[in-house]
């Protein structure tokens, strides 16, 4: 994503003359024409062309308001878990051995290749009233199917790979030399964590967190199917919920929200692209 | 503060790095653990230091039992062959670590580090980061950050192994008086020879897991225990099937006691020294003489000596 906007080291470039880079570069053009820009540019275009009334009516309806909270609730605190999860994973499997350790790391990256419809399925299965911990859970008197549990478990689990994947590079580069220097000088566990590790991987994690949040605002398929789509009173649509909801039903509204999230979501990625460039600068 | 290791063995998987290792460091020495790589002398280090917990065996440090003890509160200074220099901190913070963690003063934190800052001369580069310096000053900056906290013992593993000759060369010197002022007790693992004999007081040979000799330096390079030892810490010949340093080796031209005929095959001329290759019944060798020698005696290829070890 940032790399793609990094530019080229000198030596990469190619002479103009090869006809070879003519016909790349019309490939990357048309590629990000088509799928990208023009498909953005018309929803852009369809969220404004009613006017401003019309947009403010669309972002501020009850229905919007909610959805838009519950996505930054679910995403704050699916990125809040994904994070913590993340940074003791890639710890794990970077400064420990064990048995299966390969086998963590390959099961952990698998939320990325399954489809989030089946991850919101699994859950259901497991955490659903007759799953096997949602009927105790139930009795219990806590619903996480449904319900906004369900929908921060299953954004969770869609990004939990992309705060590990940027973590644990950067773990197996500095090696444990400086967290062993801290180790002797008598920094505890604690202490060697948060002065020493954290501060390290601090650009590498930001943009991770930053990455996370834009997945977890954008999340649609596992949180459909665990939150059961449930609009009026007890709403648990979140903004991409509504925005299919309001496309299905010819309702007015749904190129707005759009418009919101996207304007979210490439203000993430500017913010990480530009991390990414600090970090590469310095 | 003394330093004691007690049949300490180390395995990782089928190797054995430690194989009933017993060391006896006195306090205030500078010591070497000298010997050929994977022969487990970081490992040793690493066990004393707390960063590898022994399979068998004791370590103690000042007559404490320190086996069990967690690195981080045997209060040793470590030194990293790669610095292992806190890349997000500055040369002051870097070596205020130690201090820091013990929650000592704000101005007593900066008055000690300034004064090992002078002591290690990076004064000037205080505020720079480790990745601004020279591998020299990062070298000496972790020196300073080791010492900072006054530990009980200094332990450096190769710790001029990254570095080009002439800065090595520089900063054993600098180690030598370092420690002639600050007195701590200190171990540093070499596979240089020359480093051992040129820096400690006491060498410590380990091979293969094994220590295979503990000595002065003149102990170790005249008096080895093995032909191990003795071919580890210098040049050797072997003269009547039995092995030599090539300047022990008295060159006649006519016959004394004990000698075995021999001639000379090439000579070559290093500066003041004078190589001779010679052919006996026995085998070839060769023979350090000095210019002097070799011209008293003219030596020319083809030139029939007698030869006879002098120790």
């Amino acid at each position: 994503m940032a790399d793609t906007l990094a530019p080229a080291r000198p030596s990469a470039i190619r002479p103009a003359r090869s006809a070879g880079r003519i016909a790349l570069r019309t490939v990357g053009l048309a590629y990000v024409g088509v799928l990208v820009l023009v498909p953005l540019g018309i929803i852009t275009w369809r969220a404004l062309s009613p006017g401003m009334p019309a947009f403010w009516a669309a972002i501020s309806s009850e229905q919007a308001v909610t959805a838009f909270r519950l996505t930054a609730e679910v995403a704050f605190a699916s990125v809040l878990l994904g994070t913590t999860f993340g940074v003791a994973l890639g710890i794990l499997l970077t400064r420990y051995h064990f048995v299966g350790r390969r086998l963590l790391g390959v099961l952990a990256d698998l939320p990325m290749a399954v489809s989030p419809i089946v991850a919101g399925l699994a859950l259901v299965l497991v955490y659903g009233r007759n799953g096997w911990f949602g009927g105790p859970l139930e009795a219990a008197g806590i619903s996480i199917i449904y319900a906004v549990p369900g929908m921060i478990l299953a954004t969770t689990f869609v990004s939990l790979p992309l705060v590990l994947r940027e973590v644990v590079p950067v773990l197996q580069e500095i090696g444990t030399d400086q967290e062993q220097a801290a180790r002797v000088l008598g920094a505890g566990g604690w202490h060697t964590f948060w002065r020493i590790t954290v501060p390290t991987i601090r650009p590498a994690l930001t943009y991770g967190v930053v990455l996370a949040l834009a997945r977890c605002v954008g999340e649609f398929g596992a949180v459909a199917v665990v939150s059961g789509n449930v609009s009026g009173t007890g709403q648990t649509q979140t903004t991409t919920l509504v925005i299919a909801e309001r496309v299905q039903q010819m309702e007015p509204g749904a190129y707005q929200l759009a418009f919101v999230l996207i304007v979210t979501t490439v203000a993430a990625l500017l913010v990480a692209a530009n991390i990414r460039r600090k970090d590469e600068l310095s | 503060m003394s330093i004691q290791a007690n049949g300490v063995t180390k395995r990782f998987g089928a190797f054995v790095a430690l194989d009933d290792v017993d060391l006896d460091v006195h306090a205030g020495a500078l010591t070497a653990l000298l010997g050929p790589s994977g022969g487990g002398k970081s490992t040793l280090l690493r066990v004393i230091g707390g960063l590898e917990t022994p399979d068998a065996g004791e370590v103690s440090i000042a007559g404490r039992d320190m086996t069990r003890v967690p690195a981080h509160e045997r209060n040793v200074g470590f030194v990293f062959q790669h610095y292992a220099a806190f890349q997000h901190l500055s040369v002051f913070r870097n070596v205020a670590f130690g201090l820091e963690i013990r929650r000592r003063p704000k101005a007593e934190v900066r008055r000690r580090v300034n004064e090992l800052l002078e002591l290690v001369h990076l004064e000037e580069l205080a505020d720079r980061k480790p990745a601004q310096l020279s591998g020299g000053q990062r070298q000496r900056m972790a020196l300073a950050r080791a010492l900072a906290a006054e530990p009980s013992v200094l332990l450096l593993d190769e710790p001029f192994g990254a570095l080009d000759t002439k800065v090595r060369r520089e900063l054993r010197g600098w180690l030598r008086a370092l420690h002639d002022e600050v007195h701590v007790t200190t171990v540093f693992v070499t596979h240089d020879q020359e480093e051992a004999l040129e820096v400690a007081d006491e060498i410590v040979v380990v091979n293969n897991g094994k220590v295979e000799q503990v000595g002065s330096p003149s102990d170790l390079y005249d008096k080895p225990a093995n032909d191990f030892v003795m071919e580890f810490m210098g040049p050797v010949t072997r003269l009547g099937g039995r092995l030599v340093r090539p300047h022990d080796v008295q060159v006649t031209a006519a016959h004394v006691d004990g000698a075995v005929p021999g001639r000379v095959a090439r000579l070559q001329r290093i500066g003041f020294e004078v190589r001779a290759d010679v052919t006996t019944a026995d085998g070839d060798l060769w023979v350090q003489l000095t210019r002097g020698q070799a011209d008293t005696l003219e030596l020319t290829p083809g030139s029939d000596v007698w030869l006879r070890a002098v120790v």
